[in-house]
């Protein structure tokens, strides 16, 4: 051979070669992307359709054709639909709760410089990134050793708990990026604290409020390892559905599950809309 | 209201139910495991450290297989993940949120309700694996769930978004004017990925190696729903020490055992790189 080969790394490539090597790889990772993403959907597409199947027995495993009529059942099983109360009543208080606490706590996080920030911080790291099965295991260690009941009062304390970090963590990277000096202009106009704060300060928040909320609501209905340790005998939405896996799961549980994602999916789609709106960055 | 109360004021009701469901459960959990007694004499604190050589060295075949299911669970994550989040972070242009919210969706259904959902599609007599057998594309004796493929399986897929996030939260922080310059030095994709891209992306990987690894290693409904009695992990042990056998000071020990290993890792993280992503993760 008297030729020399070029070598294929990307410098001696020719610079079109290069470019549709370049484009291949893109196509790829597209490809790729676009599989994932159907892979974490793939359990949910299933939930939705075995809630349209027309089934005859008391088991939903096979498809025998599509019907709605799970839909008008929803509520026929009892412990079911009181589950699901049970469930819906904890989001709602966690979310009251939990969004005032945590977004008092992001506020001092954001704001202010004080001795025992750092600590704080840690803490709400160390609420996050515990294993959730340590954190229900030592709330039930609490509750034994002080002989306290179990139910919807120590399921709320446990929501709350893990809540008011993730709160505070959204509320406090909202008020880092927040100009200090529009609220200081309130003062110097003549507002008092609290007047800056509630005409001022407390819009600009507002949405970080908001999406705080929303991830309480949605880490209280979905929680599973703590609410199975703080429980005791009362059922929650997830609970409820962990306990008749053995048994089979009727048609209401997709149903409720497909109405559940739905409405997430609606409010979550209206704040990816109202962000790609806003013209700053307003996460 | 003087500005120097003000930040304790804002957190004192926050922090203080913090300390009393966070902190003193601990202290709580930590005693119940060096006490001796039963549920219905009660508990004596004794200092019985016994308790933890005992639940160590009974359950140690189920510490051993839930440290090592976190680490092949989080190893094929970091090799699924990285891909996805440097799609996301480079090639997404305006439609980034939209790719997130997609990563994001399964969190709308309950964590259990998507693992039953993965049984029911893995199961023998399943629309998907029934088929394949009697065309004869899979032996009659083939089974997925019950093995530890379908465990690790199913943490994988439980707990894959908290390890994109983390890595696109790094990839995107990268100024593109370093990867051109990497570029300008003649340096070929290859060596411009191994050298810089990679190197910048590392943080995300650990803040989602801690994401992934601790609640995979310490998860029970994986195993539970997915797996068979070979497949039993230590959180299996703990809740069913708890919650059936109530043999408080056992699990006690154990939970307090496990947390104490994943513990170490935690603190190591957040000594060596800070508690600033895994915050600005959990804030997305």
């Amino acid at each position: 051979m008297t030729t020399t080969l070029s070598t294929p790394t990307g410098a001696d490539l020719e610079p079109t070669t290069r470019r549709r090597r370049r484009r291949l790889g893109d196509r790829l990772l597209f490809a790729y992307t676009w599989l994932i993403i159907l892979w974490l959907c793939v359990p949910i597409a299933v939930m939705i359709l075995f809630g349209f199947n027309d089934t005859k027995g008391r088991y939903n495993t096979t498809f025998q054709g599509l019907t709605l009529k799970w839909y008008g059942r929803l509520f026929e099983i009892p412990a079911l639909t009181d589950a699901l109360a049970n469930s819906l009543i904890i989001a709602v208080l966690n979310t009251l709760i939990a969004g005032t606490l945590g977004t008092l706590v992001g506020l001092a996080l954001g704001r202010y410089r004080f001795r025992g920030d750092g600590t704080t911080n840690l803490v709400m790291f160390a609420v996050i990134s515990a294993p959730e099965l340590v954190m229900g295991a030592s709330l039930l260690s609490l509750f034994v050793a002080s002989g306290v009941g179990l139910g919807i009062p120590t399921i709320l304390i446990a929501h709350v708990m893990f809540s008011i970090s993730f709160v505070a963590v959204v509320v406090r990277s909202r008020v880092l990026t927040l100009d200090r000096y529009i609220e200081e202009a309130a003062r110097d106009l003549g507002a008092g604290p609290w007047t800056a704060f509630r005409l001022v300060t407390f819009p600009m928040i507002f949405p970080a409020v908001l999406s705080g909320g929303l991830l309480a609501f949605v880490l209280s209905i979905d929680d599973f390892v703590i609410t199975n340790f703080t429980a005791g005998t009362t059922q929650t939405f997830p609970l409820w559905i962990y306990g008749a896996t053995r048994v089979g799961l009727p048609p209401q549980v997709n149903v409720m599950g497909t109405l559940i994602f739905a409405v997430g999916l609606l409010i979550a789609a209206g704040n990816v809309i109202a962000a790609r709106r806003r013209p700053s960055s307003a996460r | 209201m003087s500005r120097r109360l003000a930040p304790y004021l804002l957190i004192l009701p926050g922090g203080l139910w913090l300390l009393l469901f966070f902190v003193v459960p601990m202290v709580a959990m930590l005693s119940l495991s060096l006490q001796q007694g039963d549920v219905v004499s009660g508990y004596q604190l004794t200092w019985h450290w016994q308790t933890y050589v005992d639940g160590i060295s009974n359950y140690q075949t189920q510490i051993i297989r839930s440290l090592w299911y976190g680490f092949i669970t989080t190893v094929l994550q970091i090799v699924l993940a990285f891909p996805i989040a440097y799609w996301i972070a480079f090639r997404g242009g305006r439609n980034k949120s939209v790719y997130l919210f997609l990563i994001l969706l399964p969190f709308f259904v309950s964590f259990v309700l998507r693992t039953i959902s993965w049984k029911f599609i893995l199961t023998d007599e399943s629309f998907v694996l029934a088929p394949l057998k009697d065309v004869g594309l899979v032996s009659q004796d083939f089974h997925i769930l019950g093995t530890p493929m379908a465990v690790i399986g199913g943490l994988t897929y439980n707990f894959l978004p908290f390890m994109i996030l983390p890595i696109y939260v790094a990839l995107e922080r990268i100024d593109p004017r370093v990867v051109e310059a990497a570029r300008d030095l003649y340096a070929s994709p290859v060596q411009t990925f191994r050298k810089v891209i990679f190197p910048l992306a590392l943080p995300g990987v650990f803040a989602g190696v801690l994401m992934t690894f601790v609640p995979a290693s310490s998860d029970y409904i994986n195993s539970e729903i997915l797996g068979s009695s070979g497949t039993t992990m230590i959180g299996q042990v703990i809740q069913s020490q708890y919650l059936r056998s109530q043999n408080y000071p056992t699990a006690a020990a154990l939970s307090f055992a496990l947390m104490a290993i994943l513990l170490v890792g935690i603190f190591t993280y957040a000594r060596a790189l800070g508690t600033e992503d895994v915050l600005k993760v959990a804030a997305r």
